[in-house]
């Protein structure tokens, strides 16, 4: 039961054995509690929540913990040496560069995606095929980021500039139609880095479009009836009446798509691999600790990249409360 | 904490009548026209690169090297080799395997903390012990924490308890990574749930036991649903942990096996095409059938990892 499944009967055995395993985890808890008659909530819930703080405690909290004193150590984690590895990320010219790289990604991706997505849910609201139309930017949102670079390999793919060589990526055959020579899209930098980031953005947009589209559609409608008989203008009507109701929704997307886009693993690993000075934090993280095995020093990027994430998520909560207020 | 925001996630019951929103009025200022044209923009780009792949997929292999997905349309030939392809052993990319374990790793992956979480949820909405709040809030803040601070201490620990190459290490990893979510959202619907129902049941001589089964778990169902195609998808669409964990290939789930297919020099371009839509097609089918639901995780998950 707990070793490598390689036939497919064994596979499934297996998926069923651990589902069966944790009911009856969870029929036993029940089990008990049922024999506690009276008002003894105190056991009930130290039953109730035990499994959930077992797995947190052994899977979250003193892996993190861990982590971070790794981060303090060597290569192969066996000699203490400070804050060196902190000191490589912020001088290492390679990893000023994956440095500057996730600036990039966490500065545009947020605010391109927000905005197109703005747009879009403003553009379609109340259209006649709004459903349609909102599926159509929705739909790269539930695939994997994996698929969503296979996609987009075959809009940048470069062909060499020869004779008889026709371009297959579409980008390209665009570039060529216009008179220009084909460009390794994937290769310079940092034009490569942008291009990544198209990708994602691709991905968020139907996020803030869904989240948004939500907030303008919970306006009150007199509010805006009053604005009009005001004689408010378009323009006067998004920015006085339509951005400042949506406030704290576009203040949780921005937020929401800063921290994903902080942790984009998948679409670098696909596209380039990290390679052509590509790479990011999340992904520096996993060729140095498992491809490099420079354990210590992928420890420090997965604490930095911890720590970047906290000021995001302060200023959202911060956000919300003052909305709330 | 993305929940909190005032926040209508249930779609809006369209009203045909001549009620206008302010988006709505402030588009038809627009000159309409030019606002249709700029909406038809963006949906036919985010639209054509996934299109572009489905043609690919269909397209002989020797034609998706040489020519663009485009000149299908000046020369149109479909054939279905390249499906058959990635379904063939011979081929060393059997995708079938890998379908299989991305199911077997998913299906477990998003009942175990739904058990759990529930549990757990109820005792934080209906019950009072000491440390409550703390514990609470311990649990919340740990959705902040990026997934990989874990992975390698997570990965020797495998080792040690000697369940390294087997689904286990992902099972155990994305179920505990899901319960700070899970117990959120579902404490934050068992809580709405008005306490004279628990009451009445009380006085009725129910315990915690049958309280939680007769009178919260049917009332729960819209929450589960949203949790459970949230981490469905998560699931279905990580490609990060399974890397780590699954150093054999008899574990590894789609998104491993085409992320090397993407990865190998000289591009199998029919393989990926036709790989990278049958990955594609379990996940827009859960997506289009549940929409509602998948939504609603979408907006409370969405700091999570």
């Amino acid at each position: 039961m707990f070793t490598t499944a390689s036939t497919a009967g064994q596979k499934i055995g297996q998926m069923f054995a651990a589902i069966l395993l944790f009911a009856a985890v969870v029929g036993l808890i029940l089990f008990i509690a049922g024999r506690f008659t009276g008002k003894r909530d105190r056991a009930i819930a130290a039953l109730y929540l035990l499994p959930t703080l077992v797995l947190l405690s052994v899977g979250l909290l003193y892996p993190g913990l861990r982590t971070i004193y790794q981060s303090f150590l060597d290569a192969s984690l066996t000699n203490f040496v400070g804050l060196d590895n902190y000191k490589t990320i912020f001088s290492d010219p390679e990893q000023l560069t994956v440095l500057r790289n996730t600036a990039f990604w966490v500065l545009l991706t947020p605010f391109v995606a927000t905005a197109i997505g703005l747009l879009y849910a403003i553009l379609v609201d109340r259209a006649r095929v709004e459903s349609f139309a909102k599926a159509l930017v929705f739909l790269p949102m539930s695939i994997s980021f994996v698929a969503a670079s296979v996609i987009w390999k075959f809009v940048y793919e470069y062909r060499p500039d020869q004779r008889n060589v026709q371009q297959i990526g579409l980008l390209n055959e665009f570039v060529v139609m216009f008179g220009g020579k084909p460009v390794q899209f994937l290769i310079e930098s940092p034009l490569n880095t942008f291009l990544l980031i198209v990708i994602l953005v691709w991905i968020q947009a139907g996020f803030a479009m869904t989240v948004l589209s939500a907030a303008i559609k919970a306006i009150p409608d007199d509010i805006v009836e009053a604005a009009r008989l005001d004689g408010v203008g378009p323009w006067g009507m998004f920015r006085f009446v339509t951005l400042p109701a949506i406030r704290p929704a576009v203040v949780v997307v921005l937020t929401t798509i800063a921290i994903g886009t902080l942790k984009v693993f998948d679409i670098v690993q696909t596209m380039t691999g990290g390679r052509f000075e590509t790479s990011v934090i999340a992904n520096e993280f996993y060729s140095q600790t498992f491809r490099s095995d420079n354990r210590g020093f992928g420890a420090a990027l997965a604490v930095v990249l911890f720590i970047l994430v906290i000021p995001i998520v302060v200023y959202n909560i911060r956000q919300l409360r003052r909305s709330e207020a | 904490m993305t929940t909190a925001a005032p926040l209508s996630t249930t779609p809006v019951s369209k009203s045909e009548g001549k009620k206008l929103s302010a988006a709505s009025s402030a588009k038809s200022k627009l000159t309409s026209p030019w606002a249709s044209l700029v909406a038809i923009v963006i949906a036919v780009l985010w639209t054509i690169p996934t299109f572009g792949l489905l043609v690919s997929s269909f397209r002989p292999e020797d034609q998706i090297k040489k020519t663009g997905w485009w000149t299908f349309f000046s020369d149109p030939t479909l054939t279905l080799d390249n499906y058959r392809a990635v379904f063939d052993a011979e081929n060393g990319v059997n995708l079938a395997d890998y379908l299989l374990n991305s199911v077997v790793i998913t299906i477990p992956a998003v009942l175990i903390p739904l058990c759990l979480a529930s549990l757990a949820a109820y005792a934080f909405a209906w019950m009072n012990f000491p440390g409550k709040n703390f514990l609470f809030i311990t649990i919340f803040a740990l959705q902040i924490v990026p997934l990989q601070v874990t992975l390698l201490p997570l990965l020797q620990l495998f080792v040690t308890m000697d369940i390294d190459g087997t689904f286990w290490t992902l099972w155990l990893s994305h179920s505990t990574f899901a319960l700070p979510l899970a117990i959120y959202l579902l404490h934050n619907f068992i809580k709405e749930v008005p306490s004279s129902l628990i009451e009445a049941a009380r006085i009725d001589g129910a315990g915690h036991v049958s309280i939680f089964f007769r009178v919260l778990l049917p009332l729960l169902t819209p929450a589960l649903a949203a949790f459970g195609i949230f981490q469905f998808l998560w699931v279905w669409n990580d490609l990060l942990v399974a890397l780590t964990f699954t150093g054999a290939p008899e574990i590894s789930p789609m998104t491993v096996q085409l992320s090397n297919l993407s990865g190998t020099r000289g591009t199998a371009w029919y393989l990926l095409s036709a790989g990278a839509f049958v990955s594609i097609v379990i996940p827009v089918t859960v997506f289009l059938l549940l929409q509602r639901y998948f939504v609603r995780g979408l907006l409370a998950g969405s700091v999570k990892g």
